[in-house]
């Protein structure tokens, strides 16, 4: 019985590899993800069955419960919400670890050798910091935090005194097992870590948290398998964990920022987005209407458009689509740039576009487009700033400077589609705006496009 | 001991196998990889399972029962959404008619 569990584990495992292998292509991903349910089938009904599923009817009430749970929440989600969603079973599974280790240390005889006692002290760490800054992360996202930064007094500090904290009461456990009292120090210290931990990272770094708690999730997972000695739930939690890691160095390589500023540096804590644009001449920039941009659309052969976060927010993915379909149709050739960063969580844009029907052989990725916003005749920004702020490029002093950016300002036209002056997160001013072959359209992304769609359709 | 070190062995070498394999997959395929691996990482279920299968009630018990139920979270509806995502990635019928 024993060969055979561990040989389904094995199976298992070989699953979810293949799964991810298959999400390499947009052809073969849900097959992939089809192959890797099936894994997670095989591992838990030869656990129930190994585990003698006759006896205990909790088990298939938990399972249940959970299940049922996870079922409305995967239906009900609104896509833009997906990044929320993340973050919130990050958590779950951070938690669900430190359940299962601290179930196994209660269990404890007082004979458990110290490797045992040092992989549950692990487990209980990761699994508790995974939850509770998931849910910081999941209340910023949601909005039911505010997205700032938090920035305690010694902030660093703290963080740095739990550390020792967990490691000193960690090295108590080892040494006297049985007094609860020191798992009990360690996980309300990693409680309070994964708190202080998240709070002092902003909003627009998100997409890097999320990544990284998704990391955390994966290693909470192997180091449960590290307590039980069970390799499925090692090998999992260690793909899950080197995912989480790769798009966490993606996401900081497309802002330029490195992951220690990103936890560390709490970017935006000093108001200064108001200086943005102040200081030098004040150059006047001319206001276009959604007819001027469709008498443009007239004359023109190639667009690409540049959907930021702004797009997302007011909800215009669909009327988008639909103005892409129309200039189609008139025989221009349209393309999508998407920037790393556009939207909330990796990846993210590209969503909320598969959602509103845009087929993903025109969605680019930056490195593939970049090149052809030389022969473009308009560049379409929608709700989008930072990712196309050509400062990036030249201006040394500034927060974006080394960023890697879309190329707009190369195309023939640029017009912007955005709600204000404003700039971006990075509160650098965008010099595009004041170039002579930009046209600043201001307006909610949503009515905007849609005036758009409509006088392109009346004439 | 020993089973620490095959545990530290197998670890080793599956990260590296995650780096082979994320590194491949575009950043079309960002987000659905993230509620996958969400899904994946329930893999804990499976040592709850294990924690809570007890017929004396305890602690133990009752804290196995709450694991299965998040980490069924996870799993059910971490497939379940990635799965609606990828359903809606669709390629543009014209250009498949043409090729």
């Amino acid at each position: 019985m024993i060969y055979l569990e561990q040989f389904s584990y094995l199976f298992a495992s070989a699953l979810f590899i293949l799964g991810l292998k298959f999400l390499g292509s947009a052809k073969t991903a849900r097959k992939g993800m089809q192959l890797a349910m099936y894994g997670m089938g095989l591992a838990i009904v030869i656990t129930l069955v190994v585990s003698g599923i006759a006896g205990p009817v909790q088990i298939i009430v938990g399972m249940l419960i959970g299940g049922g749970i996870g079922a409305v929440v995967a239906k009900k989600i609104q896509m833009t919400s997906m990044p929320q969603m993340v973050a919130l079973f990050n958590g779950f599974g951070g938690i669900a670890s430190t359940l299962v280790a601290y179930s196994e240390y209660i269990r404890f005889t007082g004979a458990e050798a110290m490797d045992v006692n040092i992989t549950v002290i692990l487990s209980l760490f990761i699994g508790t910091v995974t939850f509770t800054g998931s849910l910081i992360a999941f209340a910023k996202l949601q909005g039911i935090m505010r997205g700032a930064p938090i920035v305690l007094p010694l902030h660093q500090i703290l963080n740095i005194l739990l550390l020792l904290g967990t490691i000193t009461f960690g090295v108590m456990n080892v040494l006297s097992p049985d007094v609860h009292m020191w798992a009990w120090f360690i996980i309300a210290a990693a409680a309070i870590f994964g708190i202080t931990f998240v709070i002092p990272i902003g909003g627009a770094d998100m997409p890097v948290v999320i990544a990284l708690l998704n990391s955390y999730s994966g290693l909470a997972a192997a180091a449960t398998g590290f307590v039980l000695s069970n390799n499925v739930l090692i090998i999992s939690g260690a793909l899950v964990g080197a995912s989480g890691l790769i798009l966490t160095q993606l996401m900081c390589d497309a802002m330029n920022r490195s992951l220690t500023n990103v936890l560390f540096g709490a970017v935006g804590t000093d108001d200064s987005t108001g200086e943005a644009g102040a200081g030098g001449e004040q150059k006047s920039v001319t206001a276009y209407t959604a007819e001027d941009a469709a008498m443009i659309m007239d004359t023109i052969q190639s667009v690409i458009i540049v959907p930021g976060y702004g797009l997302a927010v007011a909800q215009a993915q669909h009327v988008l689509h639909e103005l892409g379909e129309i200039l189609t149709a008139r025989g221009i050739d349209v393309k999508y740039a998407i920037h790393p960063v556009a939207g909330r969580m990796p990846g993210h844009m590209n969503v909320l576009l598969a959602e509103a029907n845009v087929p993903y052989d025109v969605l680019y990725e930056m490195d593939d487009i970049n090149d052809e916003f030389q022969n473009t005749d308009v560049a379409l920004v929608i709700g989008a700033n930072d990712v196309v702020n050509p400062s990036a490029r030249t201006k040394k002093d500034s927060p974006l400077y080394g960023m890697p950016i879309l190329n707009v300002d190369y195309a023939s036209t640029v017009m912007f589609v955005k709600r204000s002056m404003g700039a971006g997160f990075a509160g650098e001013a965008n010099p595009l705006f004041f170039d002579d072959k930009t046209m600043m359209v201001f307006g909610d992304a949503k009515a905007v496009v849609t005036a758009l769609v409509k006088s392109l359709k009346e004439d | 001991m020993e089973s620490l070190i095959v545990s530290i062995y197998v670890f080793t070498l599956a990260v590296f196998i995650g780096f082979e394999l994320i590194t491949k997959v575009p950043p079309l395929l960002h987000t659905p990889l993230m509620s996958g691996s969400n899904a994946i990482s329930g893999i804990t279920v499976v040592g709850a399972i294990l924690a809570a299968n007890s017929n004396n009630w305890g602690l133990s018990t009752v804290l196995g029962i709450l694991a299965i139920a998040f980490a069924m979270i996870n799993v059910i509806g971490g497939f379940m959404v990635t799965d609606r995502m990828l359903g809606m990635f669709k390629k543009d019928k014209k250009v498949e008619k043409g090729e």
